[in-house]
């Protein structure tokens, strides 16, 4: 079976196992293989949705709580309740937690560690039956009511690329990176 | 002519009852039979009526039935029904944050850009022209644990979100390298299509180790409900982070911070600290059979199940079946493979008295599975993600089989 396989190189490779293997018709793998083309500026713009904490990412516009109100009752509060912590839907604003039972709630005001990610998480994928569909303003508005209404903003406080990542969240500083590691201890 | 007709009628037959399969028997060419005045027990052997001829796509004989368990954010594994460590593409359990969406494999495009040299767009026919890759590894929802206070839960509820493929698509390396990745970049962004338009922020080294961009899954394209055309495949760490229908990688020296790695997948542990970016899946087994809702006999068992570690390869697995007083070794079935789920078994005779039988899942680097009570030790009395303890299985008297918490 050996002589049928490898008939085209045995010429020069003799009974020399090894140096079979090592001259397989495999070429050596380039830098560059070539396929697919560069991208365009505008086609990653139109991609490039993400906000990071230092605000990168953050767009032009700007909006307060008093207009997020509006926008909240509209559009959001169907799924997260008229003040953020009915429900059905997850729990948007800590509120009183004293009447709920066994799960530690765990929402933007006392969980969430990044303001940014309010302006983020909204614009990606809010309102859950039209996601997308909300302009950068009306993101701004609502990022700052769900902010106010869990007390970590005024009511009139305008919130833009500048302001957004200045707020201060309460949660961050309980978060701490993974510190599991290999081997027998349980973390 | 008469062999299509026999043909179809016997296909009906196999769908159908005792009146379909006399019409068959008098238009076939073996008259004789039912001059002959067969009982319908006799008609029902297969070897007296030609089977159905070759077809275009096989499917699972009709008295087969397993199914995922569907909620209105998951759908879970039937673990207990099945045999192996291959879990059927089907069967593949589910888990996502805006539904399945609907993508047409010729408009597909991921893009890459950030910090790299070169900026790129990959159709999905750029992707399969790059050197492939095939392995085969588990996937695990990090949020993969419940309990059931009367014991009636099955292995599919306990930890069903764990499924095992095949999977084949490009080394994220090689398009690491044809982007030109900058050496200051630490994490990158990985976001899929759907309409969560789901982001994990992933470190870098991840990618340039053993990340595969996906588009084969046993054999055959991804499904639709596994990231169809193609996904990020991280072998051994939390299913969240294999980003589906992956559309974007963004190159960068910090973590983004996106939801889904700090309002979830984020656990609280001892004092009152949250843990985050706990990416790997530590080491568990469980045993599947028996399992509830099985019943048992007196005599003899193979008690058999499933093991894995996102760390590394499954090194032993211990057996216990006296609740835990002593411990024995599983036999491991080959092949053990790296971050993959390795099948066990045990043969154990049962007397009939009540007890408890649990499993324990030990890897290459030395982690133990713990019980339940060392977890909760470990985290402050907080449940949550990451939970993979030691499950245990009560033998009633009777030969019933309920869950038990350890
Ligand atoms: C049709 C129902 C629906 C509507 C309308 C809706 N949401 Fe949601 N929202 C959801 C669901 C469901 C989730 C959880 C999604 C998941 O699990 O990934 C969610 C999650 C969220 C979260 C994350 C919560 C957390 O703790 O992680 C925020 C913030 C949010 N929604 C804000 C909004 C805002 C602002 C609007 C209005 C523009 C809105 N939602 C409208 C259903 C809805």
């Amino acid at each position: 079976m050996a002589g049928i396989v490898v008939s085209a190189f045995t010429i020069k490779v003799k009974n020399d196992r090894q140096t079979f293997l090592t001259q397989s018709d495999t070429l050596q793998p380039p830098e560059r293989y070539g396929f697919g083309r560069v991208a365009t500026e505008r086609e990653i713009a139109m991609l490039d949705i993400d906000v990071r904490p230092d605000g990168k990412g953050l767009p032009p516009g700007q909006g307060n709580s008093v207009r997020g109100r509006e926008i909240y009752i509209a559009k959001c509060s169907a799924c997260h309740g008229a003040t953020g912590v009915e429900g059905p839907n997850d729990r948007l604003v800590v509120g009183d937690t004293t009447l709920v039972k066994s799960r530690r709630v765990k929402t933007i005001g006392n969980y969430w560690p990044y303001a940014t990610t309010v302006f983020d998480y909204v614009r990606r994928a809010m309102p859950f039956n039209a996601p997308g569909s909300l302009t950068d303003e009306e993101v701004y508005s609502l990022t700052a009511y769900l902010l106010h209404a869990n007390g970590l903003i005024d009511a009139k406080k305008e919130l833009n690329a500048k302001s957004l990542p200045q707020v201060v969240m309460p949660a961050k500083k309980y978060f701490v990176p993974d510190d599991r590691q290999d081997g027998p201890v349980i973390r | 002519m008469e062999i299509e007709k026999v043909n179809k009628i016997s296909r009906r037959k196999l769908l159908g009852g005792a009146a379909t399969a006399a019409v068959m028997l008098v238009q076939t060419a073996s008259g004789k039979a039912v001059q002959a005045g067969f009982t319908h027990a006799e008609l029902d052997d297969p070897t007296k009526v030609p089977g159905v001829l070759p077809g275009t796509l096989g499917s699972r004989s009709p008295f087969e039935k397993p199914v995922k368990a569907p909620s209105s954010t998951s759908s879970r594994t039937p673990l207990q029904d099945l045999y192996g460590t291959i879990t059927p593409s089907d069967l593949h359990f589910e888990r996502h944050h805006g539904g399945v969406p609907a993508i047409d494999p010729a408009q597909y495009k991921l893009t890459i850009h950030g910090m790299v040299q070169k900026p790129m767009v990959f159709t999905l026919a750029d992707l399969k022209r790059f050197p492939s890759v095939t392995r085969v590894g588990f996937l695990e929802c990090s949020g993969n644990y419940r309990g059931a206070d009367d014991g009636k839960i099955r292995p599919q509820e306990i930890c069903g979100l764990t499924s095992q493929s095949e999977w084949t698509g490009v080394s994220l390396s090689t398009l690491f390298r044809e982007v030109g990745v900058s050496s200051k970049a630490s994490w990158f962004l990985a976001e899929g299509g759907d309409s969560a338009v789901m982001t994990r922020s992933i470190p870098i080294k991840k990618g340039w180790d053993d990340a595969i961009i996906a588009y084969a899954q046993n054999g055959e394209a991804v499904r639709p409900e596994q990231g169809y055309p193609a996904r990020l495949f991280l072998p051994g760490w939390e299913g969240n982070t294999n980003i589906k229908w992956i559309r974007r990688i963004e190159v960068s020296d910090q973590p983004f911070m996106t939801r889904e790695e700090t309002s979830k997948y984020t656990e609280p542990v001892a004092d009152g600290k949250i843990r985050q970016f706990s990416f790997t899946m530590d080491a568990r087994s469980i045993i599947t059979y028996p399992s509830y809702p099985a019943q048992v006999e007196k005599g003899y068992i193979e008690i058999r199940g499933i093991a894995w570690s996102g760390r590394g390869k499954i090194v032993t697995v211990e057996i216990s079946t006296n609740a835990g007083k002593s411990w024995n070794t599983a036999v491991l079935q080959e092949p053990v493979m790296d971050k993959s789920i390795t099948a066990f078994r045990f043969l154990w005779k049962w007397d009939g008295s009540p007890t408890e039988i649990m499993s324990r899942a030990v890897d290459e680097t030395g982690y133990v599975q713990p019980f339940l009570k060392q977890l909760l030790a470990a985290r402050g009395g907080n449940m949550g993600y990451h939970f993979n303890p030691v499950t245990a299985w009560a033998i009633e008297r009777d030969g019933r089989v309920l869950f038990r918490a350890t």
